[in-house]
């Protein structure tokens, strides 16, 4: 090993900014899982009838399930009844009825973390629901949304105000027998966001939801459920941080979009979870299943996903292209650094005529890290002159990480047309030195590299995360070796 | 300016450069020529701090400072330019925003502001009209998909934009034609000043028949064997190395 290459490892070594925990007083549920933690769980969310019955049917067959073992990971066992299940800091009666009621530790913690909850304080234009745990703690902008007839709230409090509409498309894009993390996600989540856009509207301004895992021991299950009727606009976004701990902690989210004729939803992932040390211990397990419904003819969704962090990522937000002429992207960036491990992609399914999908991936491997793209593309009988293009790069960042691309095709209708492009590349010594020798630090070298690398997915992003996530590809990366 | 005192050079077990002694003032143009392995591209790497080279014994001081205990991105901040003699591609990083990252480097190594999109964008203009280049190239991929002679012409303007004290070209004529020399030796002698000097190695007489050197240096087998003005090189041309070899055996 050169001497270059030794400097870079030390390069390495920043600590994960957001590993603080927040010192609250905590409701917490005894780890362990039966029907009557679930029926538990209903009841503290005072919830209708039916999310119990969904939820003791997702658990019944969640029991005949196995953990599956498909992926190109390598998962620690996980006791499932040596998780909480249920985590949130102690509210007055009713919880907060606005802002000012909102412990002043929590807002605190999300000012520490970048994400004002003050409206006064916040970026015009983004609204944000912040979950902690189990719980949503609070959401900006609701009044000013409520004006032109959009809801976003927590999904707790949708299935109080809303639930005839929550009954209508829960499960319907996920169902609860879907796959084992689904299913146990419908049997236990707690908390996520609820975003509905009426006809015809565009929504003014972007909404976000902020998850923090803060609570040990306890998994977080969130569910996100977005409908865009029809001619409808909405752009989401989402933000994810964990404090650091020796244990492995799960976060089993589902997400559903629904997308009607002529709508569009632009949904956006900066995950930083917790990545685990440099040694691999610790970290995020991240298994989240996300899928979107183009449900109407010309509906158009969006995935954009920036994952840098979680000790393993296993995740494929794919589309469902039912509508005619409807539209599926998919742009991603996944990092891993040291142990972390990622098993992400997508998967696009054409159903309607005329359909088309993008895919965009671009893996970057450092350190001891593994990372695979895994997409599906299928286009059925009846999807006359689908198209797809995917494009899936790889970087290497040292000589001991590994890059895998397992690229499915199905197609049943000759009329279809695919395209698939591939890259693998390393960022070399030669590189590097060369941008030394221009002035440049090796560090900022690499981050130079990687964020052109990435520079085509970035440009998805909304302004606001695009600047987030490449100072967040910067801050991955440091330690990471190049030889 | 510049200053190597009895420098020697391993890689590996093997000496490359045994016992090298050079004075180069400010101003000043030095060629170096030598026979293949002579260890021409060493000393180049060497001065700009690329690893895998390890001095064994000699000093070199810069500006009078020990040169080589710098990183090399410190060496490059103070004012240390390597021309590559193979400039590497980088995909994704366009030319301008390298420029003007290493520009930016630079300048806050020096207490200096560092500049803004707009002023950069005006001295990069001015400066690619010298080497007759496109302006699309500052837009494109880092020397991704370029010729030869357009890498070459690419190291020139990099040296114009940064303002070295000391330009190392390292066979900066290798690998181009008649017309691209002529264009890369018009950009390199726009570059003459007071404050900055020039080393340029190369095999061939060619190129100091566009950039005249004040001194001109034989390199074999690790030593310099003969210094001399201009009409060394001619020599040199005329009855090729092995004269030197010979003669310094």
């Amino acid at each position: 090993m050169s001497s270059s290459t030794e400097e870079i490892e030390q390069l390495i070594s920043q600590e994960y900014k957001q590993g603080f925990v927040t010192e609250l007083e905590t409701e917490t549920f005894p780890p362990g899982l039966d029907e009557e933690v679930i029926a538990k769980l209903s009841k503290i969310k005072n919830e209708p009838d039916f999310m119990l019955e969904y939820r003791l049917k997702a658990f019944r067959h969640w029991q005949t399930m196995k953990n599956p073992d498909w992926a190109q990971l390598n998962v620690e066992p996980i006791d499932y009844q040596a998780i909480s299940y249920y985590s949130a800091p102690k509210r007055k009666e009713d919880g907060p009825q606005s802002l000012d009621e909102v412990d002043p530790e929590l807002l605190e913690t999300y000012k520490k973390l970048g994400i004002p909850l003050d409206e006064q304080e916040r970026l015009a234009g983004v609204a944000v629901d912040a979950v902690f745990d189990s719980v949503s703690v609070a959401t900006t902008f609701k009044g000013k949304l409520k004006d032109v007839g959009v809801i976003f709230c927590p999904i707790s409090e949708a299935l109080q105000e809303h639930p005839e509409l929550v009954k209508q498309y829960l499960g319907t894009v996920v169902p609860e027998t879907d796959n084992f993390f689904a299913a146990l996600n419908a049997a236990v989540f707690t908390d996520g966001s609820f975003v509905y856009i009426p006809k015809g509207v565009r929504c003014p301004m972007e909404l976000s939801t902020y998850f923090r895992i803060n609570a040990a021991n306890t998994g977080q299950f969130e569910r996100t459920l977005i409908i865009a009727d029809e001619g409808s606009h909405v752009s989401y976004l989402e933000g994810c941080t964990a404090p650091m701990r020796d244990e492995n902690q799960l976060h089993a989210a589902v997400v559903e979009l629904i997308v009607m004729d002529n709508a569009e939803i632009k949904y956006s992932t900066v995950q930083n979870w917790y990545p685990g040390d440099e040694n691999g211990v610790g970290g995020i397990y991240n298994f989240v299943t996300k899928r979107a419904e183009c449900r109407g003819h010309n509906s158009k969704v969006s995935w954009t996903q920036v994952e840098t962090g979680s000790a393993i990522t296993w995740k494929y937000p794919s589309c469902v292209l039912l509508g005619d002429n409807s539209v599926g992207e998919f742009y991603s960036v996944a990092l891993t650094n040291n142990y972390q491990q990622a098993d992400t992609g997508t998967k696009m399914i054409h159903i309607g005529k005329n359909t088309s999908s993008t895919i965009i991936s671009k893996g970057i491997s450092a350190g001891k890290a593994q990372n695979t793209y895994r997409g599906l593309v299928k286009v059925g009988k009846g999807a006359e002159n689908a198209r797809n293009f995917t494009q899936c790069d790889s970087l290497l960042v040292g000589d001991k990480c590994g890059a895998h691309t397992f690229p499915y095709v199905e197609v049943k209708q000759p009329s279809a047309q695919i395209e698939h492009e591939a890259t693998t590349s390393k960022i070399s010594e030669d590189q590097l030195f060369f941008c030394q020798q221009r002035g440049i630090s090796a560090e900022d070298a690499v981050s130079m590299i990687v964020n052109g690398f990435c520079k085509e997915v970035f440009k998805e992003l909304p302004m606001e995360f695009a600047v987030e996530a490449q100072a967040l590809l910067g801050i991955s990366l440091e330690g990471s070796s190049v030889g | 300016m510049l200053s190597i005192k009895n420098l020697h050079v391993s890689v590996g077990e093997k000496p490359i450069l045994k016992g090298v002694n050079l004075e180069i003032n400010s101003s000043e143009v030095h060629a170096i020529m030598g026979p293949n392995g002579a260890g021409k591209s060493t000393l180049a790497h060497v001065l700009s701090g690329k690893a895998g080279y390890t001095v064994t014994q000699g000093s070199v001081t810069f500006k009078g400072q020990d040169l080589l205990d710098l990183s090399p991105e410190i060496r490059a901040r103070e004012g240390v330019f390597l021309a590559f003699q193979y400039p590497v591609e980088i995909p994704g990083v366009s030319n301008i925003y390298l420029l003007k990252a290493a520009l930016n480097s630079i300048r806050k190594h020096k207490g200096l502001e560092e500049v803004d999109a707009m002023d950069f964008l005006t001295l990069v203009k001015d400066k690619i009209k010298l080497l007759q280049m496109d302006e699309k190239f500052l837009y494109r991929a880092v020397n991704e998909g370029f010729s030869g002679g357009e890498k070459k012409r690419n190291e020139i303007l990099q040296a114009a934009i940064l303002e070295p004290a000391l330009c190392v070209l390292d066979e900066t004529d290798s690998g181009l034609d008649i017309d691209a020399l002529k264009i890369v030796a018009d950009g390199v002698n726009s570059l003459r000043a007071p404050d900055r000097s020039f080393l340029m190695i190369t095999h061939y007489q060619r190129l100091l028949d566009y950039i005249k050197p004040d001194f001109v240096h034989v390199l074999a087998d690790g030593q310099i064997v003969k210094s001399g003005g201009p009409e060394l090189a001619l020599e040199l041309e005329a009855k090729g190395y092995q004269w030197i070899e010979e003669k310094a055996a």
